[in-house]
């Protein structure tokens, strides 16, 4: 009896208007696994993410969650199903506050109990939340915000996390933090990860596996140590 | 076809029936405390059944059952298409010149009654084409122009007996200021907020016709403004020049004609050259424009000052014509016609403006006895237009080739 | 002095008005960034459905009985239909037209506003439709002040209206819902909120306050038109813009200060040129501060 993966995308092809962004993306990602997407600006990144929630249409190919095809899904309804995304520049609202931003990932449920418990969990993973709960989200640093915007992405209680370019921008301090807090959360609450960095060598660190994306292709697939040993990767993203 | 209808049936019911239900309550509750639906069903069977045409239409033509119309139909299109570029286009001006030349004689007085309104709009839209097809502005307080143009020749007209001809570039000049005037402080800001703006200035000029009783007489408007005067070689007793004014319909046609090529060349001059393609880049990008040593705010201020001065000298000959002006001709839905006649023809195109015009003057007076539904087919044209083809029916070619398309 | 407490009074009825129809404008500008030319309209069909209401009402004799309850009912439904017209053509004009240019959205705003108008025209006619009068007849008289039934029944039925509103928005989460719609509509995709049904509401409640304001137009002034919606939608989105577009609570402000500029200009500079001032109110705030008073609202991913 084989496992079934949690998220998969079988050949997804998918653009904007005329712009042909993902060009056959092939991709699985286990229960429990953290993997990486790793690949230069451009490649397709944040699109594949994009694609996977229904805001970029897919041309082509399924996408699959759960074993259930999700390609004409609204993206609105997949957080109720559990998939949710963190996207790029984490994207908080900026005039609500902190506990607003919370209680709005949390839109969807109505165990209000439950709900209040889930934001104080948040404040004691994230400390400074708990400080600024008043504060508006745009008032935040950027690393507070990303804190903000994955809290607010768990109050959605996703199985499965897509997480996009967490360490764009933030100090490396910082970004240490958000990595160890996303290890902590694969490893707690067994939520399952699928993660696109610029930033090679820690998302292979973070992963188990990784795909490497090149102008809208996958041009390969390996165990995450595997890759950073990997000569031609080490040279073209690791700076070496 | 049975595919095609199926995608469109839900979203079509869903909106007749809402149109019921919008339709009933202003048609079916009486102040006498009855309610009726007699009148509602009747109105709504003719919508349902105007539309469904249409829908029929669409859906024949997503499945291309149509073709036994639709391609004879495309084959001539694309005959005139290829001897058309076959065709040097001077050949295409040269006839159209001679038809408009020769028309006169063979419509009445009604034809070119109708004629001469169609080309004084054209000058119109040819203006606004400047501002908002060529330099990308949504002006919709243009209207305003027009009146100031026309109001320059009849209180000057009127009060010093200045003619015609001196009042012309007098008419242009003051619309010209009025021009920079409301663009000055509009350059800085956001689309939605510049249309916004415009119909604010729009409004107050017009109120300001409205009420200042001393220079414009106010609602009662200005009469007895002398129409154009001009010299005319008489052959009797030897070779002189008598001068009167023109009262034959036939010689304000082709005043309005000469006025209507004049300001198409300008247009089509000012597109081809050094400021239109500023003002393209100023349409496509405004923030890159100016990165690459545009200066946006003369260009945009020349924008505007060119398009009012085409409106003003139309609002001169306008006054000439009328011989009467008042405010009520300047309204706000004039200049959302206007609007609406480039739009609907392409903007930024000549050919597109001269079809907007024509469509929109000519076709309801040929349906004279649908008078009282004009403004609301006109109201819905617009909406379908934006919906369907919001380039319009002739869209404007770009200036010059992009790469890929040669390449191609 | 007493002269100056009556424009008072006077500023804030219209005032109050004019903030209910400035919402309409400030909020559906906050969840789409259009300008919905046709949001005057929705305030004219109020007019218009509110004495078709309070007409039959009258006419089946309820009035003389029961006219507080003919009142309400003739507000509730009146602002119900409006709600209805206004997501109907949110669906037909607007929601095709998201992913198009700015300018294409704009022209298919102004044709649904003469569409809309002109509708009215033909099926209620040319000429005013006439407001029962007799309801609220009496007022209070302190020397040379007159405050009368009807205007604290506006001011009241305004203030409740807002509170109502601010109630719903800061308090509730459908309300912090429109607000992060307002803000980033992708992000709140991202956390489960639909979007299409969040801008249908917003159409919803912006429309059914102006359809308020324009039922109390109407037994303010007696009489409404089909054309009425022109000028007031214009003062309306200034007074939106004046107080940070897509801000609430700035676009309550913005009314009352148009109104009050607009009572006081008449008064005390010249009735003809009254609407005037609103206009370079306008004019003025978007040139010199055009993010408004109380800054603005709206979602800035979107550029």
């Amino acid at each position: 009896m084989s496992i079934q993966p949690m998220l998969e995308l079988k050949n997804v092809h998918s653009g904007y208007g005329s712009i042909k962004a993902l060009k056959g993306i092939s991709l699985k990602v286990m229960p429990g696994e953290i993997v990486a997407i790793i690949g230069a600006n451009g490649a397709g990144k944040s699109t594949t993410l994009m694609t996977i929630c229904g805001i970029v249409k897919v041309e082509k190919g399924e996408v699959l969650y759960r074993g259930k095809v999700i390609n004409k899904v609204p993206p609105e309804k997949l957080p109720t199903m559990g998939l949710c995304q963190v996207p790029e520049g984490r994207r908080i609202f900026p005039r609500l506050t902190v506990m607003e931003n919370l209680r709005l990932g949390a839109f969807y449920r109505d165990d209000t109990n439950q709900i209040m418990k889930d934001i104080q969990h948040s404040y004691e993973m994230f400390p400074i939340l708990g400080e600024r709960k008043s504060q508006k989200g745009g008032t935040l640093s950027g690393g507070e915000q990303q804190m903000l915007a994955i809290a607010r992405a768990l109050m959605t209680k996703p199985k499965v996390l897509l997480l996009d370019e967490p360490s764009l921008g933030l100090a490396p301090i910082i970004v240490q933090q958000i990595f160890d807090i996303i290890a902590q959360i694969n490893k707690e609450e067994g939520t399952t990860i699928l993660l696109v960095e610029q930033n090679a060598n820690l998302a292979l660190q973070a992963a188990s596996r990784g795909y490497v994306v090149e102008t809208g292709e996958i041009t390969l697939e390996d165990e995450a140590p595997s890759l950073l040993a990997n000569p031609k990767i080490r040279e073209a993203y690791l700076g070496e | 076809m049975i595919q095609e209808f199926k995608k469109v049936w839900k979203p079509y019911t869903i909106g007749m029936l809402w149109l019921l239900g919008l339709l009933w309550p202003l048609l079916g509750i009486h102040p006498d405390g009855t309610l009726t639906f007699q009148k509602t069903i009747t109105v709504w069977s003719y919508l349902l059944a105007g539309s469904f045409v249409c829908l029929m239409i669409y859906v024949l033509k997503g499945t291309d059952s149509l073709k036994f119309i639709a391609d004879p139909i495309s084959r001539v299109a694309g005959n005139i298409k290829t001897t058309s570029i076959a065709l040097p286009t001077w050949i295409w001006l040269g006839a159209g010149l001679i038809v408009a030349l020769i028309y006169p004689q063979f419509a009445g007085r009604y034809g070119t009654d109708v004629a001469i309104s169609v080309l004084l709009y054209i000058c119109l839209g040819l203006g606004l084409n400047v501002v908002v097809g060529l330099a990308g502005m949504l002006d919709l307080g243009y209207i305003a122009f027009y009146g100031v143009g026309a109001y320059t020749y009849a209180i000057l007209n009127t009060t010093y007996g200045l003619g015609f001809w001196v009042c012309l570039p007098l008419s242009g000049f003051f619309a010209c200021i009025a021009g920079c005037i409301v663009g000055y402080p509009t350059l800085r800001m956001r689309g939605d907020y510049l249309a916004i703006v415009t119909l604010g200035f729009g409004e107050i000029i017009r109120i300001i016709l409205n009420n200042w009783m001393e220079l414009t007489n106010g609602p009662n408007g200005i009469l007895g403004v002398k129409p154009i005067g001009i010299f005319l070689p008489v052959f009797e007793n030897g070779f002189t020049f008598e001068h009167f004014w023109m009262k034959k319909l036939q010689l304000f046609y082709y005043f309005a004609l000469g006025l209507a090529i004049v300001a198409a060349l300008c247009v089509h001059r000012l597109n081809f050259s050094r400021v239109g393609r500023a003002w393209e880049s100023i349409r496509e990008d405004e923030t890159a424009a100016e990165l690459m040593g545009v200066n946006t705010f003369i260009y945009k201020l020349l924008a505007y000052a060119m398009g009012a001065i085409f409106a003003g000298l139309a609002g001169a000959f306008f006054a000439a014509r009328m011989r009467f002006v008042s405010p009520e001709s300047f309204t706000f839905l004039e200049s959302a016609m206007v609007l609406c006649m480039v739009v609907l023809g392409g903007m930024g195109s000549i050919p597109g403006i001269i079809l907007g015009v024509a469509a929109l003057i000519a076709l309801p007076e040929i349906f004279r006895e649908f008078e009282s539904y004009r403004m609301l087919i006109f109201g819905a044209t617009m909406v379908i237009m934006m919906l369907f083809r919001p380039a319009g029916l002739i869209p404007a070619k770009r200036v010059g080739t992009r790469s890929e398309e040669k390449e191609g | 002095m007493e002269y100056f407490i009556q424009q008072l009074i006077n500023g804030i009825t219209l005032g109050g008005m004019y903030a209910l129809i400035a919402l309409g404008y400030t909020m559906v500008y906050g969840v789409i960034q259009l300008i919905n030319f046709a949001h005057g309209e929705f305030f004219a069909a109020g007019g218009y459905v509110g004495a078709i209401a309070l007409g039959y009402f009258a006419g089946i004799g309820y009035m003389e009985t029961h006219p507080i309850i003919c009142l309400t009912a003739s507000f509730a439904m009146a602002m119900a239909y409006c709600a209805y017209l206004a997501v109907g053509v949110e669906k037909i004009a607007y929601k095709p037209l998201r992913k198009e240019s700015r300018l294409a959205a704009l022209l298919s705003a102004l044709g649904m506003s003469i569409f809309l108008s002109n509708g009215l025209m033909l099926t209620q006619g040319v000429y005013d439709a006439v407001y029962p009068s007799e309801l609220f007849q009496g007022r209070f008289d302190f020397g040379m002040v007159t405050i009368s039934y009807l205007q604290i029944m506006i001011v009241s039925l305004t203030a409740f209206l807002l509170v109502g509103l601010n109630l719903l928005v800061f308090k509730t989460k459908v309300g912090m819902a429109m607000r992060a719609t307002a803000q980033d509509k992708t992000m709140s995709a991202l956390v489960a909120i639909g979007s299409n049904r969040i801008i249908s509401l917003t159409f919803a409640i912006g429309a059914g306050l102006a359809c308020a304001a324009g039922i109390m137009y109407g037994l303010y002034y007696g009489s409404v038109r089909y054309d009425m919606g022109f000028v007031p939608g214009i003062k309306a989105f200034a007074a939106a813009v004046l107080g940070g577009i897509g801000n609430i609570t700035g676009a309550m402000l913005g009314g009352l200060i148009i109104g009050m500029v607009e009572i006081f200009g008449a008064g005390y500079l010249s009735s003809e040129y009254k609407d005037v001032f609103a206009f370079i109110i306008l004019i003025a705030v978007l040139y010199f501060k055009p993010n408004g008073i109380m800054g603005e609202n709206i979602d800035d991913t979107r550029v």
